[in-house]
């Protein structure tokens, strides 16, 4: 009985000598750092948008043109020649797969996509370091109120989630809706009646998560290197 | 003399020197200090620009860790402290003041305040009602909803003040109060300072070359050149005070 509340009296003891940062709270300052920065944060966010749209366009550019090319038409298939895809069918498979016309993104297309997202994690990697460099005084002074290191990379990594998540499900729709587009004008009216809406809505999700997973990406190195500086140095750091 | 060992040493300096690194130069700025701090004491650290105060706030306060020596706070060494623990003396056991208010820029005064309550497990409403408590203390209660950018520098000075109380500290540090302020806005913070240094038996370390924080100080440690030069107590002030007059005059 009295080893119990002994006990209980050291582990309530223990949990009163750690200091704590409740997650809606984290969520709450978060939010409200973004709202003040809001041209700011766009601003971060704007190559982001650029970078998914652009990943989401050619994915779903294709998404369209595949289920085009399955279509058998021989105009279509003239188009699609004309646009820079290869619909002949593949002579090895030939069973009743419905996909045999099955399009693959060009050599070329995919390089431009890598190379427009890695431009992209360059210029996130760019804004989030200037963004984190430029609040290294409010990192110090938090450090010096009682704030553990993973408050503060919890923090910078909720606000890069929200501006990746707006910047991200922007793009994608962007995107898409810029695929529908010119595929429209590209195709004719055939593309609305054939539309893959499944695939579309899992190339705009694969787009989503690659940028919010680019902006996570972008600010945790930068973040991290802050967190661990002994306060003084952090706010040493700015000007 | 035996009483003073009976006195609590809230803080204790031991052999402190701190280096820094200026390229390949290694150039040693605090060099051995020793120093023995009474709880519920008000104490200035005078020294010209560049002695090495700030330094020495620092080290005292956990915030920079010392070449070789030791920092004891409650006769704990604060080197051995681990990141938890060492947050949680920051939170809790001692308060900070900076010469530039540091305040948050985009949270409120309240906020400002609070935000070392909610590190420290306090509830939100226990912790509004206590910031207001404290922005009522340092008389800026109607300003509690403005962000630091709309408030003068005196101002700011006095929510980081309400701020370093905020978890009840047993001691509060503070590196030049007043430098970025004006005169009397100055004298507003140090008679802030003295009034808690006496009604809350507050131990008050403050580094400042400001000869007004003279008067209200308990004990006076004079740096020079990364040492100690001398600690002289409230009752031989007055001569070196008189030294400072008969020299300003000149
Ligand atoms: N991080 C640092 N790197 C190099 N030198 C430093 C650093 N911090 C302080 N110093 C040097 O140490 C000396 C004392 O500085 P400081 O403690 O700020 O003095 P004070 O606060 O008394 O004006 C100065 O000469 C300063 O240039
Ligand atoms: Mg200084």
């Amino acid at each position: 009985m009295e080893n119990n509340t002994s006990f209980l009296r050291q582990k309530k003891q223990l949990t009163r000598h750690h200091v704590v940062m409740p997650f809606t709270k984290s969520v709450g300052i978060a939010f409200r750092s973004i709202k003040a920065r809001f041209l700011r944060s766009i601003i971060t966010t704007i190559s982001l948008v650029l970078a998914v749209s652009f990943l989401c366009f050619t994915q779903v550019t294709s998404d369209i043109a595949n289920s085009l090319a399955s279509l058998e038409n021989a105009d279509l298939q003239r188009k699609l020649t004309a646009a820079g895809y290869d619909p002949a069918p593949d002579t090895k498979e030939e069973t009743t797969q419905t996909n045999k016309w099955a399009i693959k993104n060009s050599p070329k297309q995919k390089w431009i996509v890598s190379l427009s997202l890695l431009v992209c994690v360059v210029g996130i990697v760019n804004a989030q370091l200037m963004a984190v460099t430029e609040r290294f005084r409010e990192i110090g002074t938090m450090k010096c109120l009682g704030a553990l290191n993973h408050f503060i990379v919890r923090l910078f990594m909720l606000e890069a989630l929200m501006e990746g998540g707006a910047g991200a499900s922007a793009g994608a729709v962007f995107g898409a809706l810029f695929a529908l587009l010119t595929s429209f004008f590209q195709y004719g009216s055939t593309v609305i009646y054939t539309l893959p809406l499944q695939d579309i809505l899992l190339s705009m999700g694969k787009a989503f998560i690659t940028g919010c997973i680019l902006s996570l990406a972008g600010v945790i190195y930068p973040v991290i290197v802050a967190a661990r500086m002994e306060p003084v140095e952090a706010m040493r750091m700015e000007n | 003399m035996p009483e003073n060992h009976e006195e609590s040493k809230i803080v204790r300096v031991s052999n402190v020197t701190k280096n820094f690194h200026m390229g390949k130069m290694e150039v040693q700025v605090l060099k051995g200090i020793n120093l023995d701090i009474t709880a519920g004491r008000y104490i200035s650290i005078m020294g010209p620009s560049g002695s090495g105060k700030s330094t020495l706030f620092n080290m005292i306060g956990g915030l920079d860790k010392p070449t070789s020596g030791q920092v004891f706070i409650d006769e704990v060494d604060i080197a051995q402290l681990d990141a938890y623990e060492l947050a949680w003396l920051r939170c809790r056991k001692i308060g900070y003041i900076f010469q530039t208010f540091n305040l948050i820029p985009l949270m409120t005064a309240l906020e400002n305040v609070t935000l070392p309550m909610t590190f420290a497990g306090v509830n939100s409403d226990d912790a509004n009602d206590r910031g207001m408590t404290l922005l009522k203390m340092v008389g800026l209660e109607s300003r509690y909803n403005h962000k630091p950018s709309e408030l003068s520098g005196g101002q700011q000075q006095r929510v980081a003040a309400a701020r370093a109380l905020a978890n009840d500290p047993g001691i509060i540090l503070a590196d030049e109060p007043t430098g970025n302020l004006d005169l009397r806005t100055g004298e507003e913070i140090i008679s802030l300072l003295q009034q808690l240094s006496q009604e809350k038996n507050i131990t008050i370390i403050s580094a400042t070359h400001d000869f007004k924080m003279l008067n209200v100080s308990d004990q006076v440690v004079w740096i020079r050149d990364g040492q100690v030069d001398k600690i002289e107590n409230r009752d031989e002030l007055s001569i070196s005070l008189g030294e400072i007059s008969i020299g300003n005059r000149h």
